[in-house]
């Protein structure tokens, strides 16, 4: 009996570390690929219901993100003069609101295709970014990019990049904007308004 | 007629508030990117205005109208008269390979392609590079240019705005229909719509992800610019991480 338990816990060790060591384009393609599988088949998404894609969103997408790294990358210098506390919140403002503008980008998929571009990394790389390309008919094929680091619970994303445009640092001076004028309280009021109101405008949605 | 009037009023309307607004806004300016941002955000008002009664509802018809394989074939028609272009400015960029890359495109698509109808050279896997006169004067040193908005045109910089001029004037399309100067406008003003129409589902990801839309829009324009000057390898923005 013992030694079945040990046998055990060595497998989910082992199986654990195994799934910590996913290189890092394997990871994209694998969530890429399962969201947009569930997408394919879920009438209730294509039709744009919101708490189902964030429900999605949560379950398969989140965890491989670094929001903190996001925020701060977003921020800039004015990361350093946030308290810890004020930090928090910000990740959490900036969360939100990253998830709900862009989870609802997948209620417009259709007949799209991924097409991962070819990956090499160097031994010992944390950093990396990781290329695909997304294919539609009758559009020009829009550049999609992953930046990546290496953690001690496996590789995050810490950055997007669409079409050349990072949806991270492409904050960084309406951030500024409001440090300046309302300093990180401002900052954190103003994210925080505005995720209020992009709940109110969902609910009015579902209402109709 | 009557429609057309009104629409001509509400834009005459529009551009006063907009120059109003623009003495009003002309306060505090700090991003060394924007120096001109008082003007650039009455501009960028002015064309939220247009935009809404009459550049969308253009390119929303446009798309409405035109089945999905006619739409591709304009977008790749025009895709390919900009090889003409991506040929000339990688040269001058000192690009040579890709330029002749794009000579190769150029000619596989105007003829196997039926005149550009068809991109089959990226099918054999002749990669498009989008070079235009703005990036080339960027490689040639004018690499930090202020930001300008412009009605129907967009963001663009100084320097985009003298390039895309330049770019105009050597599109063939300018001189094919000189004849006929309303065939040759409109043949000029397709593209944009072409863009406008492929750009109408990222507005409500605009419209929601944006603490203020213009600001966004112009720093994803800037950032856009970089990454395509360095040919999708820009350098990188600070990382306090790090």
């Amino acid at each position: 009996m013992m030694k079945k338990l040990i046998a055990l816990l060595f497998a989910t060790f082992f199986a654990s570390l195994a799934l910590a060591q996913e290189a890092p384009d394997a990871l994209v393609k694998r969530v890429t690929e399962e969201v947009l599988e569930i997408v394919r088949k879920d009438r209730d998404i294509q039709n744009g219901n919101t708490s189902r894609i964030l429900e999605l969103v949560d379950a398969k997408v989140i965890p491989n993100f670094n929001f903190p790294h996001m925020t701060a990358l977003a921020l800039g210098k004015d990361w350093r003069k946030a308290t810890p506390a004020q930090q928090k919140q910000l990740t959490a403002e900036f969360q939100t609101l990253l998830v709900r503008t862009y989870s609802n980008a997948l209620t417009s998929y259709k007949n799209q295709r991924v097409i991962y571009k070819q990956f090499k990394m160097k031994d010992g790389e944390t950093d990396v970014l990781v290329r695909t390309e997304v294919d539609e008919p009758g559009r020009k094929p829009v550049q999609l990019d992953y930046s990546l680091e290496k953690l001690d619970a496996g590789w995050k994303v810490y950055d997007v990049n669409v079409a050349g445009i990072s949806l991270v640092t492409n904050y960084r001076e309406q951030f500024a904007q409001e440090v300046r004028s309302g300093g990180i309280d401002g900052l954190i009021q103003s994210l925080a308004a505005k995720n209020k109101s992009l709940e109110g405008n969902l609910a009015k949605a579902a209402g109709k | 007629m009557t429609k057309l009037r009104m629409v001509m009023h509400r834009v005459a309307g529009l551009l006063a508030a907009g120059l109003l607004a623009s003495g009003g806004a002309a306060v505090a300016q700090d991003n060394p990117h924007d120096p001109m941002e008082g003007f650039n955000r009455a501009m960028f008002a002015v064309n939220e205005g247009l935009d809404k009664v009459a550049i969308k509802p253009v390119a929303q018809a446009y798309e409405f109208v035109t089945p999905l394989p006619v739409r591709a074939g304009v977008g790749d028609f025009f895709s390919n008269i900009a090889d003409i272009r991506n040929t000339l400015n990688n040269s001058l960029q000192g690009k040579f390979a890709d330029a002749a890359s794009d000579l190769g495109r150029l000619l596989i698509n105007s003829t196997v392609g039926i005149f550009g109808l068809f991109d089959v050279a990226s099918e054999l896997g002749l990669e498009k590079h989008d070079e235009d006169f703005g990036q080339t004067l960027a490689v040639w040193g004018w690499d930090d240019s202020s930001f300008l908005f412009w009605p129907v045109v967009g963001p663009r910089t100084v320097r985009d705005t003298g390039g895309l001029v330049v770019d105009i004037y050597s599109d063939p399309t300018w001189y094919t229909l000189n004849k006929s100067v309303a065939a040759r406008n409109s043949l000029v003003a397709l593209p944009f719509v072409d863009v406008r129409a492929s750009l109408l589902p990222a507005d409500k990801v605009v419209e929601e992800a944006a603490l203020d839309k213009y600001a966004y829009i112009r720093d994803a324009y800037l950032q856009r610019r970089q990454n395509q000057i360095f040919d999708g390898r820009p350098p990188r923005l600070e990382d306090v991480m790090d």
